[in-house]
Parts: C-alpha cells; structure tokens; sequence
C-alpha cells in the first residue's frame, strides 16, 4: 500500500527534475504565459545573450496595457503603445507564438489559456503575474513569479522551489441563488486573512465546489493569491473534462480520451494529510462586497463597515482607521447606504461569459445609475456575448461595451477611475489606487455590480433577481 | 547580483499590515526600465500627495529616515502583484534589508533575485523594534546575514531566513549558472517525460 497523496503532491512529483539535500527542488514548466509586462525579463536575457529554450511552450498575449475602449491601432499615448510593440517585438524575436491585439485569440492571459486549450490539468503553469493561480481550477499546478524568475523559465524551461505546504479549503452544502464563486472566495479571504494562506497551496474541494462551472472554478483559484497562496487547485472532474474538449490546444481524438484516463488519476487519495484544514459551509455565504483596501476587509451585503471605536485592539483598530480613511467612509455606515460613482464589470476573474450572463441577468431592461465600463475577458468572449446579445443589455442600461484586457482593474491602459470615485467592481484587489490613484475599489460578483449599478448604492442582488432567470 | 553578509544602518518602521507592492510601486511606474532607476517611485502614492508634494509625515520623508537601509514592516509586507520591480524601487532607494514578521511569497522570492534581504521576526518583536525606532529617529540597525542577528543598541534579535535564500545572498549567487550544471538531467527529464505525458504538449 502505497501512501496516499494529496493532488498538488502528485503534481509537484510529476515535475521534479532533481531535489538537492537543501529541499529545493528544480522543476519542469509545461506551459509559460508572458506579456507586455514581461519585459524586464526579456532584458535579462538580452544582456546574457540567451536565447528562450523552449518557444514551443511558451505563449504572449497582449492584456494589460492593451486600449480597451477607443481605437486599439493607433495608441495615443506613446509610452503605452511602446509596451504593445515590445511584447510583439519580444516574442517574434524569440519564435513565440502571440496573440497580440488583432488576433481573435486575445485577451486577458488568465482567460485565454483555459479558453484556448493551452491550460490542461496536470500542467505546471507560470506567468509573471500573481493571478495565475487561475489556472488551478482546471486541476494544473499554477503560480505567479518574478521576472528574474520569469528569465529563467524562458532560458531553461525550469524553476528552483521549495515545496509549500498543503492546505485543503472544503466548501460543503450548496450555495444559495444570487450568490455566486466571488462570494464564495470573498467569504474565504475575510475568514483566513489576506496572508491566511502564505507558504501553502491550496486544493478547494467539496460538493459546493464540485458543483461550480470551470468559470465559477476559475474565479476562485483566481484569487488564491489574495489569500496569500500562490497557487490554488481543484481536482479535475467530468466538468472539466467536458470544458477542454474540442478546444484547439487541448489533445484531440484518441489523445484526449487517454489524457482523460491520465488526469482522472488527479485527485486527493482518501486518507492524504494536509498541513492545514479549512472547512466553509456555502449555505452560509451571502453576497459579499469589501468596504476596505485589502480583500481580506468583505462583509456580507446586510452588514454595516467597522467601527474602530469599538475595536479592542489597538493595531486593528489603527488599521480600520486608515482604511475607512481612505474609503471616505463613515464608522458604522450600513453597506447599502454606500453611493456609488461608477461600475466595473472585466478582469481575469470575473469577465468570462458566464459572469457576463449574470450581470446581464440582473440590467435586463434596466437602467444603470451610474456610468461604467464592461470589459470582456476576451476577445471571444466578447464575440460570443454579443452573439447572445449581452452587449446590447448593457449598452441599453447606459454601461459602455469595451474591449478585451486588463482594463480598469489595474489601470495601466489609461482607463482609470478618478480620484476620489467610488467604483464598484468585479475585479481582485481594493488596494489603495489600484484602479487609479485615489480611487475607492468595492470588490464584488459580477452581478452584485449590476444590482449596484441599477440603484446607485451597494446593492444585494437577491431581490432584483425575483422572477428572473439568474 | 552584490553579496549580502553585513549590513549597518537606518532603520525606517513603516507600520502597515499587507503593505502591498501596489503601494511599494503604483502600476503607472511599471513602464519604467530598470536601467531608469525606480528609487524615486517608491512608495510614491504614500509618499507625495496628488500635486506630487512630499507628505511631511510619511516616515520615509522625515529627515532621521530619509537615508534608510532598512526598512521595518508589518505582517505580510510585500503581498499581492508579482512585480518584481517593487524590489527594484526598493533597492534603488537604498534599502538592502526589510525586516517583518511574515512576506508575500513572490516578493521573498523577488527579493533574494535581486540581494535584498528579507528577515523574519515575530510581531511581538517587531512591535518592540519599532517602538524603538519610533523613540529614537535614525537609529541605526546592524543586520548579520551569517549569524541571523540584528544588532537593536545592545539588543540581539534572532531573525530567521530559508538556509537556500541565506546561502545565495551571502554568496551574490543567482540561478542560471546553477541551473546550468543540470542540463543533461533537464534533457533527460524532457524525453521521458514526452513518454509519460504524451498529452502535455500543446496539441496544434
């Protein structure tokens, strides 16, 4: 008898090369991502005069300085345009494959892989960028890293790591309608703490999880990261199976079905030990929006913002200041009390079509409040939402259809949210000017934005959603 | 990459829990090449108000810290984006050592890329450390990466660091050479491999 392993142990033993006595281990990457953010790394290998060991494993896309309204030709500001030619420059000089800002494929790295085939379970996946944790939810084991790192990938296929610890997240029961994976992982961060998972990978397990779609999935290996995990996983079942096949990385004909049969055998064994359990109970969940600067700062919907008067501690109660501070917000406002000044609906975590659907769901013959931007995932995804005729819902609510990138969430592209706005968003971080210097980020679900949008103020969603098919 | 083994100097505290490096380099400044210098950058939306005037009261603008090498922080100081360039506007400030009681786990990794030291001690003694510093402005730390102290007046911390990391920075070491020396065992792990997983490879 064997000992029973954990997934992320079968996938960590699948990809070591060598383990030196130090407990470092050197592993094999299966697929690199790089960007235009990834130029520093490229430098590094133009001062060696290196060259990328394996393009065929390696893929750009154009996403977080790419326009995502207005002309994507011609880019005004000549600094942004620069970053676009550098990643095409970058990667036709090396012999990597692009999908650059014209290509149909493009879009936000986190959304094209899954969509495109490329991220299969049982894959080691890097990119330099945190939220490639993404791709766990397809049952690879994926995390961000550093440009020196990401040099290193491009010149050996390797990386040098220290294996982390495991810890299992269990979301049993079911979750209620209106509340959505963002809720879900929102309801995690604020029980574990913004550094609740440092130096752990995670497995998300558990009926509540099973029953989630590969988009649901995605969002939550998504933000893993603002937990502090690098990487976050669910073992790869019949769904996901379902959602790779046909796609057109992804093996095809007898090739996927022996790839099914290999990455069936992706799963926890009865009786592997983590180094930590979390249990989480979905019936619980309500929709959650953050009212702080870190992720960790999310409160239910029915709840009021923290009042630092009544915190014991003097650190916390320090840290309520400053962000409540920052947030403009008053001690002990009720969330729903809280007026908006404009929306966002994109991001790798929550711009994928089925985020779409929902958000349309709920601005159905309504009208938003406030202006906002709706950024699709991808360029496909975009293509397949106006085939649907979501982008005619939003346009009619007064929302503006954009493009495909990174976009108002991180803010790079010129698409900003002004000082001092309050912005409610389906994206991953509230950091402080995350999404522009001074801007007030509430994170949320796709759809607890629409329901913000329609009334202007936090919004739960759950009522707007009677007698509509969510 | 220079060494790092012995370092005396300024210590800044900066008590911010999940300091994250959206605030140690706001997005805007990742355009800037490093041969640019990104000191200047540094915790630029702390540091200066909208119209880019200094915040007098920002620690790092007090005249007794504004030389700092050393930063002190507070739990999980450097969590978030993987922008390894938060360690380059670190370290192009001058700061060769940030101690706190827990990082973000791609911003150690950055740090050690790069020669800047991250030292872990608990929050009781962070706390402590920064209440020293807080009383007296410009004190000056003496961080020993071969024994793991740091040198508070006549007070000796323990500081804790993985061995790895501690070896590559006392000895300036980066990976590619290291790796190197295994490229007959990456080339042998390649083929079988390909056997193994047939499916790993992208298929069009």
């Amino acid at each position: 008898m064997t000992e029973p392993l954990t997934l992320f142990d079968k996938l960590w033993a699948t990809h070591e090369i060598v383990r030196r006595e130090d407990g470092e281990a050197l592993l094999w990457v299966d697929r690199h991502y790089v960007h235009e953010g990834s130029f520093n790394a490229f430098n590094q290998l133009k001062a060696r005069g290196a060259r990328v060991a394996e393009p065929g494993l390696t893929f750009g896309v154009a996403d977080h300085y790419v326009p995502t309204r207005g002309s994507r030709r011609v880019i005004d500001n000549p600094d942004i345009a620069r970053m676009v030619r550098t990643v095409e420059e970058n990667t036709a000089e090396h012999g990597i494959a692009l999908f650059g800002v014209e290509d149909p494929r493009q879009g936000i790295v986190h959304v094209v892989g899954p969509e495109q085939g490329l991220t299969l379970p049982g894959l080691l996946i890097v990119c330099g960028d945190s939220h490639t944790s993404t791709h766990g939810a397809l049952g690879a084991y994926a995390f961000g890293i550093g440009a020196s790192e990401v040099a290193h990938v491009l010149m050996t296929q390797t990386l040098w790591q220290r294996k982390p610890k495991r810890m299992r997240i269990t979301v049993s029961g079911c979750l209620s309608p209106g509340v959505a994976a963002k809720d879900m992982v929102l309801a995690t961060i604020a029980s574990i703490g913004a550094d609740g998972a440092t130096g752990h990978a995670i497995e998300f397990a558990g009926p509540a999880i099973r029953a989630l779609s590969i988009e649901g999935r995605l969002t939550l290996c998504n933000m893993s990261i603002e937990a502090g995990a690098r990487s976050g996983m669910i073992a790869p079942d019949e769904t996901t199976f379902q959602y790779l096949k046909g796609r057109p990385y992804s093996p095809k004909g007898t090739a996927f079905e022996r790839a099914v049969e290999a990455w069936s055998a992706l799963t926890t064994d009865d009786g592997a030990e983590f180094d930590r359990e979390v249990e989480l109970n979905a019936p619980d969940i309500a929709p959650i929006v953050t009212w702080g600067t870190s992720p960790q700062d999310a409160l239910p919907i029915d709840a009021s913002v923290p009042d630092p008067a009544r915190e014991p501690d003097a650190a916390r109660a320090k840290y309520l200041r400053e962000a409540l501070d920052y947030m403009g917000l008053m001690p002990g406002t009720k969330l729903t009390n809280i007026a908006i000044d404009r929306i966002f609906i994109g991001s790798c975590t929550n711009a994928r079509i089925e985020d779409l659907r929902a958000a349309a769901a709920v601005l159905s013959g309504r009208v938003s409040k406030v202006p906002g931007l709706v950024s699709p995932g991808s360029s496909a995804v975009k293509r397949q939402a106006e085939d649907e005729g979501l982008d005619r819902i939003f346009r009619d609510a007064g929302l503006e259809w954009g493009e495909s990138g990174c976009s108002m969430c991180v803010g790079i592209n010129g698409d900003v949210v002004p000082p001092g706005e309050r912005c409610a968003s389906s994206t991953n971080r509230n950091f402080r000017g995350r999404q522009g210097p001074g801007a007030r980020t509430h994170l949320m679900s796709p759809a607890m934005v629409a329901a913000s949008a329609i009334t202007g103020t936090l919004t739960d969603v759950r009522p707007l959603l009677a007698g509509r098919k969510a | 990459m220079d060494k790092f083994i012995r370092l005396t100097g300024i210590a800044c505290p900066l008590d911010i829990a999940n300091l994250n490096t959206d605030q140690l380099l706001p997005a805007r400044f990742l355009k800037v090449p490093r041969s640019a210098g990104l000191g200047a950058a540094l915790l630029h939306d702390l540091r200066f108000d909208a119209e880019r005037r200094e915040q007098p009261d920002f620690p790092l603008n007090r005249p007794a810290w504004r030389d700092a090498k050393i930063i002190v922080g507070a739990r999980n100081f450097g969590c978030g984006s993987s922008r390894e360039a938060a360690v380059y506007a670190l370290y192009d400030y001058g700061i060769r050592c940030v101690i706190a009681p827990s990082f973000g786990d791609i911003f150690a990794g950055n740090a050690v890329q790069n020669g800047l030291l991250t030292a872990i001690i608990s929050d009781d003694e962070a706390a402590m450390l920064m209440g020293v510093l807080g009383e007296k402005p410009g004190q000056r730390l003496t961080v020993d990466l071969e024994q793991q102290t740091i040198q508070c007046g006549n007070r000796p911390f323990r500081f804790a660091i993985d061995p790895v990391r501690r070896t590559r920075l006392l000895n300036g070491w980066d990976n590619i050479a290291l790796t190197e020396s295994y490229i007959d065992k990456i080339a042998a792990f390649k083929v079988s491999d390909r056997t193994r997983r047939p499916w790993a490879a992208p298929s069009q």
